[in-house]
């Protein structure tokens, strides 16, 4: 089977599974609403204040809600073995990489996509005039998240401290995604036009390229006894 | 009845005695480093006598990066050979490293708040050498909660590698980030005065090359004790199978 | 030509030495059983000619290829572990379709039914793995471990936890296969083992104690090779 077709079974088994029980985007989509309000709560923000303030609240749950994706996707590997079964297969373990990377990708765009409109009418903020910019932010962010999520699910999920190490692990080293995709945010919500986002553009694409390339060498290393 | 052969008793000396000598010479000059940064170079105009933790803080930082570095390198080598050697390499220089980069960060706070004022500005070095100093920690918590040793050894190095090409791309981002809101130019850590006296150069100078030679030798040591902490476990694995077997001959 | 040749395999987890300098060698189509206590390094073993685990040093050849050199080599590899491999949340004939994709079986859907039909689960294939019973994820795992038809077949405690159907089942597969396939099976159950396989060795501490090609029709006797090299008073 071709690379691609390879990449192709493995996401549609992770889909199948998904969607026949969808726990995973329950559970991200129900823990964003509830940290979503619960940020409104706590800063009340005025119509003046809403701009400054969603950008930051949005990346924090995003960031918080991957984790959740991340995991539940991998310990769907662990529990019999299947990562294993996985291995032994005729192709190239980063092929694995590649297909849970795409498939928390999905899971995550798909919360973003319901996430990002009911935040902005919570909050008050219109977003439709820099929907263009907003949308590219969120997408190339939301790779960069699960480039190293995914790597740092797989090794979390064999520790016995997993629901930890996950989080303890991505926020440090995800911080320029998080950084740049507020900044970006901020500036478009302040009406900056793309030049003026661009540095942070680049910064977003950057780390997308390096970590999707780094995940995809060293992956077999995780995996690897 | 089988005889037990002696066998070959486990070499504690710990190898020549350079990290010794090390530590000799990188405490020297860290004791002339510091009459250096005290009494030596010249008093800076805006901060005074504050601005000389600067020759603590930037000798710090550089050893902990410095330390990443070599952290980034043993990861590769052991991730490609697998040989323990750099897995322990590694181990010793994250620990050492982590020393470093606290020392960095309580030095740059310090530096802030007699300074400034204030214990910390989100000033983009500072800010990157924090970033790291978090990246270290989690480096140790893999290695002691990763897992039996050959896994967590694995992950720590697989974190060591998209850890360090992290680091610019932390850098650049917060770089971006606060030039939204500009620190006052006094405040910057370049900002003060344009360009070093030579006398401040020199004392730092001394002080880099101090700590260098101290986070060598340290973690030279550190290594060492891996080395031997390693050598005991396989000894008594020996030790537990050669009974074993004993005792299965024993039995005949 | 030799199906496995194991040279000298040592394996490090740490300064712990699970394989100590393993030497065997399997022909094609013969059946090994390999008998030992505990902790003696018969997992590590298995994993370590599957391709699982890397070796320390040492060498495995597979048909007189080192089966790292190239992932495609293992296609000839078929696993059972007492892990089943299996998706809760596929139904069995999913989970099979899927295997067998991924191992670039020709007409996926033929093949798997008639494995389907040779382990007793056509009836159920449409269902989820997660309303199986144990005996029945078994027996899928098992008709998952052949999806590819490979020339070698590992099996580590195959029997453990069994329930007889499966059982009686996996005894089926195996006996027919013998001779045709090359087996290699771990398990405690000395009886069970000698009935399955022409060679045995007994594994200690991360070595060969014993190995032998005759005298397995002797159960008594052998039972009483396995005490010595295990040190339990006989």
């Amino acid at each position: 089977m071709s690379a691609v077709g390879t990449v192709g079974q493995l996401l549609w088994k992770d889909l199948v599974v998904e969607w026949r029980g969808r726990e995973i985007l329950t559970a991200m989509l129900v823990f964003s609403m509830l940290v979503a309000v619960v940020f409104n709560f706590a800063f009340s923000p005025s119509p003046a204040d809403a701009p400054r303030l969603l950008p930051g609240m949005l990346w924090v749950t995003l960031a918080f809600a991957s984790t959740l994706g991340l995991s539940r996707s991998f310990v769907l590997e662990h529990d019999h073995g299947a990562i294993e079964a996985l291995r032994l297969f005729p192709f190239d373990p980063s092929l694995i990489y590649a297909g849970k990377l795409l498939a928390n990708l999905l899971y995550l765009l798909a919360v973003e996509i319901l996430l990002l409109p009911a935040l902005a009418a919570i909050a008050g903020v219109p977003l439709l005039a820099s929907a263009g910019p907003l949308a590219v932010i969120l997408v190339l962010g939301s790779i960069g998240l699960v480039a190293v999520g995914t790597i740092f699910s797989a090794m979390s999920v064999n520790t016995r401290i997993r629901e930890v190490l996950l989080p303890v692990l991505l926020f440090p080293l995800a911080a320029p995604v998080l950084i740049s995709g507020v900044r970006a945010m901020l500036s478009v919500l302040a009406g900056a036009s793309w030049g003026a986002i661009l540095p942070g553009l680049r910064i977003l694409i950057a780390f997308d390229v390096v970590f999707l390339v780094v995940g995809y060498v060293i992956f077999e290393f995780v995996l690897e006894e | 009845m089988a005889t037990l052969a002696d066998s070959e008793p486990l070499d504690a000396s710990g190898g020549s005695d350079w990290r010794a000598g090390g530590i000799w010479v990188g405490g020297l000059l860290a004791v002339l480093g510091m009459y250096m940064a005290t009494l030596y170079a010249p008093t800076e105009r805006t901060m005074s006598h504050a601005q000389r933790i600067f020759y603590v803080h930037v000798p710090a930082a550089w050893a902990g990066f410095l330390a990443f570095g070599v952290v980034f390198v043993c990861s590769i080598g052991f991730l490609w050979t697998r040989r323990r050697s750099y897995d322990l390499a590694a181990q010793a220089s994250t620990e050492v490293g982590v020393v470093f980069t606290t020392l960095a960060i309580i030095s740059g706070a310090v530096w802030g708040r007699a300074a400034w004022g204030t214990w910390w500005t989100w000033d983009p070095r500072l800010t990157t050498t924090f970033m790291l100093w978090f990246i270290y920690a989690v480096s140790l918590m893999v290695r002691a909660y990763g897992g039996p040793g050959s896994q967590s050894g694995r992950f720590a190095a697989v974190l060591g590698i998209v850890g360090f090409l992290d680091i610019p791309l932390i850098h650049l981002s917060v770089v971006w980030w606060r030039s939204m809101h500009p620190l006052p130019v006094v405040v910057r850590s370049e900002g003060f005065g344009s360009g070093l006296h030579p006398a401040m150069l020199q004392a730092l100078l001394v002080n880099v090359a101090a700590f260098t030679l101290l986070y060598i030798a340290l973690s030279g040591i550190r290594r060492a004790q891996l080395v031997a902490a390693d050598a005991v476990a396989a000894r008594r694995e020996e030790q537990r199978i050669r009974e074993g077997t004993l005792a299965r001959e024993g039995t005949r | 030509m030799r199906a496995i040749e194991v040279e000298g395999l040592t394996k490090a987890f740490g300064p712990i030495h699970a394989l100590r300098g393993v030497t065997l060698a399997v022909d094609a189509g013969d059946a090994l059983v390999i008998f030992g206590p505990n902790g003696a390094g018969k997992t590590t073993l298995l994993k370590t000619i599957a391709t699982l685990i890397r070796p320390t040093g040492g060498s495995v050849r597979l048909f007189g290829i080192d089966p790292r050199a190239d992932v495609r080599l293992r296609a000839q590899i078929g696993v059972v572990s007492h892990q089943s491999y299996l998706y809760p949340g596929l139904t069995g004939a999913e989970n099979l379709l899927f295997a067998a994709r991924l191992y670039g079986v020709s007409r996926p859907a033929e093949r798997v039914a008639r494995l389907l039909e040779t382990v007793g689960l056509t009836a159920r294939a449409p269902d989820l793995v997660r309303t199986y019973s144990r005996g029945m994820a078994q027996r899928l795992s098992i008709a998952r471990s052949l999806v590819h038809d490979p020339p070698l077949l590992l099996l580590d405690e195959p029997y453990t936890g069994l329930d007889r159907q499966a059982a009686g089942v996996l005894t089926g597969l195996l006996t027919a296969m013998r001779g045709t396939r090359t087996i290699v099976l771990t398990t405690h159950s000395i009886e069970q083992g000698l009935a399955l396989c022409d060679r045995m060795a007994i594994l200690v501490d991360g070595l060969i104690a014993y190995e032998a090609e005759d005298g397995l029709q002797d159960l008594h006797a052998v039972e009483r090779i396995y005490a010595e090299c295990v040190g339990v008073p006989a």
